[in-house]
This record gives structure tokens, sequence and C-alpha cells, in this order.
């Protein structure tokens, strides 16, 4: 009887596995042709967008190569002698620019996003309302704000007349929503364990903000500024209505009338010109920009990696 | 509701023996009909019961009773919650913890807090435990205060030599003893402690239960345990809590069945559903 039953035992096994093996094999045909489809048309959207900044990559350091020199940075813009013009206060009033939007935007910004996140009740309906109109508020076109700018900082309630600071404040307005958006996700990832153990221990609800909540979410916040700010640097259309001005032969000054100008504005005014060399000097100014925003994105996602709080 | 048994004139155990004054000793909290509500929807209602000093009282019963809500009350952790109220009395050393003059901050000094799930902050050994004393503006000897809480916490010859370190480098039970060790360097006069074990293994949840008994020479300790064997080791005192629903069962609270010497409720217990709970049978 022993020997009967494990001979039963072996065919029952021998029955299982046969089973098992005939139905870990059998993926339809179709299914694996469906699947290759599928995957390569993916493949095919991601190679879209690689080719299109491959492209302009290319064309741009093909062009812009023989423009590439120390004189394109110290150089002034000149309309009638295209090898000796540069960049130099379009990429002061660039960096100025850019100092003012984070005077401004890392202050507001992140007291926005402290507010709707850390005292806002969410459940009353003014706040929804604010926090639906901040996203809103991150899809308008840049060059609305441009308009804003000119109606209320360049003339109107500020009346600062065009100047550099004008177009800073401008910016700053452009890129405030992208900023509040990215602290708050930041602020949200830090978990209320946190804040709890930090309020069981006698700490105000401020102190818990400023010694648990945004040391933790600096990470995510200087994320998002600096992806923020590497928007404005880009932002030609709304500098156009608040004055930046094309041909700035001198370096420009915060508070100046005499004008100011910025990388993309002086980019596109090169370009505009129908002779070849400011073609290339336009292509150059090209490189300058792509070579410094591409830095700017990398520097964003590796301090993101390397210091984002994992909980 | 029961009444309180009159202690049994011959000591049981050892610690029963030496806190044979158990029952005139201070009383930490007293509360006298508090119910907890969230929204429209109560979560306790009618807790009467006195904790006293130096126990370990333990709060136990099923999921949904109710014993973290009470044991928020305690400490005013309920404020941060917009839609809980809580009503009834609950004295502190005889003064209303929910008077008009009360700050939350200032009662969340004196009556710490430990968690379910160890929450250390993403910082140093060191900064974890001096995050309270350094709010709280006494940085006079602060290495010293550290050193006091961790050693007061079972800690400290696991990490003197580390204290540098982040503190999510430790394990759950250290994280745990961290927690606690953060809790009495603000010397608290009591602390509340919500499951602090459920996330640990046997042997870190031995430690911080002989843990317990250490520190409640010094504090006074409230638990809360879904573990029943745990309640019976640590605890001098037991309230058991259970469910209640009222007729069409559509809402459901939590209510004091029966509050006494923890050696009571597990032998000898005066209501019938503590009995079929401490036994297993429900719950």
């Amino acid at each position: 009887m022993g020997s009967l039953s494990s001979e039963r035992a072996r065919l029952a096994g021998a029955g299982a596995r046969a089973t098992v093996a005939a139905s870990l094999g059998g993926q339809p045909r179709r299914d694996v042709w469906l699947n290759a489809i599928f995957a390569s048309l993916l493949l095919l959207a991601v190679m879209v967008a690689l080719a299109a900044l491959a492209a302009l990559l290319i064309q741009a350091f093909v062009k812009g190569a023989p423009a590439l020199s120390p004189d394109l940075f110290t150089n002034v813009p000149s309309t009638l002698n295209p090898d000796k013009a540069g960049f130099r206060p379009a990429i002061l009033g660039s960096l100025q620019l850019i100092a003012g939007v984070i005077l401004f935007v890392v202050p507001v910004g992140i007291g926005a996003a402290i507010y709707l996140e850390e005292y806002a009740d969410s459940s009353r309906w003014w706040n929804r309302v604010v926090e639906v109109n901040i996203q809103n508020l991150a899809a308008v076109p840049s060059i609305i704000y441009g308009i804003l700018g000119l109606a209320f900082i360049v003339r109107g309630p500020l009346d600062l007349g065009f100047i550099l600071v004008s177009g800073s404040l401008t910016l700053a307005l452009l890129v405030l929503p992208l900023v509040i958006i990215a602290s708050r996700e930041a602020i949200r990832a830090v978990p209320s364990s946190i804040r709890e153990g930090s309020l069981a221990l006698g700490a105000t609800k401020w102190q818990t903000i400023r010694t648990q909540v945004l040391p933790a979410s600096i990470p995510g916040i200087a994320t998002g500024v600096i992806l923020a700010v590497s928007r404005a640097l880009g932002e030609a259309a709304p500098l156009l209505l608040v004055g930046a001005t094309v041909f700035v032969t001198f370096d420009p000054t915060p508070f100046s009338e005499d004008g100011f100008s910025a990388m993309p504005v002086q980019i596109f005014q090169y370009f505009q010109r129908p002779q070849d060399e400011f073609q290339t000097l336009a292509a150059a100014g090209v490189i300058v920009m792509l070579v410094v925003l591409l830095a700017m994105n990398s520097f964003a996602i590796w301090l993101r990696n390397r210091y984002e709080q994992t909980w | 509701m029961i009444e309180q048994m009159e202690r049994p004139a011959i000591a049981v155990r050892p610690e029963e023996f030496r806190q044979a004054d158990s029952g005139d000793r201070e009383k930490v909290f007293e509360l006298k009909g508090v119910g907890v509500d969230y929204g429209d929807a109560a979560a306790v209602k009618d807790i009467s019961m006195d904790i006293r000093r130096n126990d370990v009282t333990a709060l136990i019963g099923p999921s949904g009773c109710g014993k973290s809500t009470l044991l928020r009350c305690l400490n005013r952790m309920n404020d941060l919650i917009p839609a809980a109220n809580v009503h009834g009395e609950l004295l502190y050393h005889g003064e209303d913890l929910y008077g008009p003059g009360v700050d939350p901050v200032q009662v969340r000094k004196l009556i710490g807090m430990v968690f379910q799930k160890p929450n250390p902050f993403p910082k140093s050994i060191y900064d974890n435990v001096a995050f309270g004393p350094r709010v709280l503006g006494r940085t006079e000897s602060l290495d010293v205060t550290v050193e006091k809480a961790l050693r007061g916490a079972a800690l400290w010859d696991e990490v003197k030599d580390r204290l540098s370190d982040n503190a999510f480098g430790l394990s759950g039970g250290q994280q745990q003893r961290l927690c606690i060790a953060r809790c009495i360097a603000v010397e608290p006069d009591t602390i509340l402690m919500d499951e602090p074990c459920s996330a640990l293994d046997p042997i870190s949840t031995g430690k911080i239960e002989d843990l317990m008994i250490e520190l409640k020479e010094e504090f006074s300790i409230v638990i809360v345990t879904h573990n029943m064997q745990q309640a019976a080791r640590v605890s001098d005192r037991t309230a058991f809590l259970m469910v209640e629903l009222d007729a069409d069962e559509d809402n459901r609270w939590g209510r004091l069945v029966e509050y006494d010497e923890t050696e009571k409720i597990f032998t000898n217990p005066a209501d019938r559903r503590t009995e079929d709970y401490v036994s297993g049978k429900v719950g």
C-alpha cells in the first residue's frame, strides 16, 4: 500500500508540473505583437521629444560655434560691427534680473506655501478658491504678466518706470505660482508625525514649522526655486513690455532709467537682423543660455536626488 | 459604570506592597464625564476615572473604542484636529486642562507623548534629544541633559559613540527609545504612550516595557495598548473601554466599562464584558 500511494503521488506531481509548464509558456502570439507595437509607439513619443532637443542643440552649436569666444561675454552690442558685438550688458542684465526675482520670490513664495499648507483650513471655500487660482496663475501666458507689469509696476500704482527692478518684479510674479506649488509639495511631504512629535514636546506651531518642517522641505523648495528661476531667465516677452531695450551699450544698474537688456531679448534682436554675422552671434547666445539653463536644471535634479528626505 | 473597587487588604505583588498607599496617592488626572466628539459623531462618551501619580495606567479595549482619542485629550493633542471637541471636566493636578486660560503648548511641556510609530526627527541623535530643551530655551548644560535623557531611556550605551549620526540609522526599537529620551529630556510630569510597541519586535518591546517600569519612579505613565499581556505586565491600573452602538447601529463610540487594579481586571473583573475581553472570548 505504501508503494502504491507513493506511485500515485509521483504521477499526480508529474501531472501538475506538466499543467504548470503548459500554462506558463502559452502567451498568445497576438498579445506578443500588441505588446511590441505598443512599446514601440511609446518609444517613438520619447524620441520625438529628444529629437527636438537634439536638433536645437546641434543647430545652435553648428551655427554659433564660430562666435564662441570670451569676447562674447565682454563686448557690448553693436548694430554696425557684428564682429565686435557681444552680450555683456545682456548678461549683466539677466544676472541682476534673476537676483531680483530670487529676492522677491523666495520669501513670498515660501511664505504663501507655509500659509496654505500649515495655516489655511482647506475646508473653507475661500481657501480652496485661492488654491485653484494659484494653479491657474501658473498657466497664464507670460505676455499677460508683461501687460500686468506695464500697467501696475512700470506705470500705475507702483509707477517705478522702465527700470530693471520693474522687469525683476514682473518676472517674479510670473514664476511665483511655480515656487508656491513646488514649496507646498515639499512641505506636504513632511509627514504629520514629525509635526506631532514636535508639538508634543511643547514646541509652538511656529517653532515646529521653523525647526522641523522647513529644514526638512528645503531641498524640495530649492529645487522648485531653481526651476522657477530658470524659467524666468528664459523669458523675453514680458521684459519687452516693461522696457528691456535692445541696444544697451553700457552696464545696466537696477534703478537706472537708461534702459536694461536681458539675454533672451538680446538674442531675439540679433536674430531679427539680416546679416549672417548677427545670426551667428545670436546662435552663440543661444548656446550660452542653453548651457546655463541645462546646468541649472541639472543642479536642481541633483539637489533633489541628493538631499530629498525619504520618510 | 462600575464603581472603583477598594484595593485588597493583602498585597499580591512586591511593587503593590511598596505602593500600598496607591489609593491615597496624588491624582494626576481626574476625568469627570469626559467625552470627545469629532464633528457630530461622538468618539468617546462619559469617561470618569482618576489617574494616579507614579502609576502606569493602561487603556485597553478593541479597535475603535476611543483609547487613543482619550489619550490625546490628556495633553490636548486633539486640539490639532479642528473638528474635535472635548467636553466634560478634565482636571490635571486639580486644574481644568481645558480651562479658558490654559495654553495647549504649556500643557504639552508638562505632559509628553510617545507615538505608535517611532517618529524621530530627520536630525542627529543628539539634536533629536536636544530639540525639546532647545525650543523651551533650556540650553544650559545641554550635553548633560541629553546624556541624562538617553541614560533614562536605556539608550546611552548604544549611541554614546555616534551621537552625531542621523537618527534614521537606528533600529525601530532604538528609535522608539530615542523618542522616549526626547520626551523625558523636557522633564515632563507625565508621559502618554500611544501603543508604543505595536511597530516593534518582541525583544525591543521587552526593553521598552522594562523601561516603563523604571520610568514610573519618576513619571506618571498612561499607555494605550492592544496587547493585553503588555497591560498585565507593566501597568498598575487598567481601564477597559468598549465600543457601544446606538439602537440602529449607525453610530459607535467608546465607553469605559471597568477601571481598577490591573491584577483585579485580569483575574477577577467585576464586569462580564471585561472578563470576556481579557480572556480572549471577544475583541
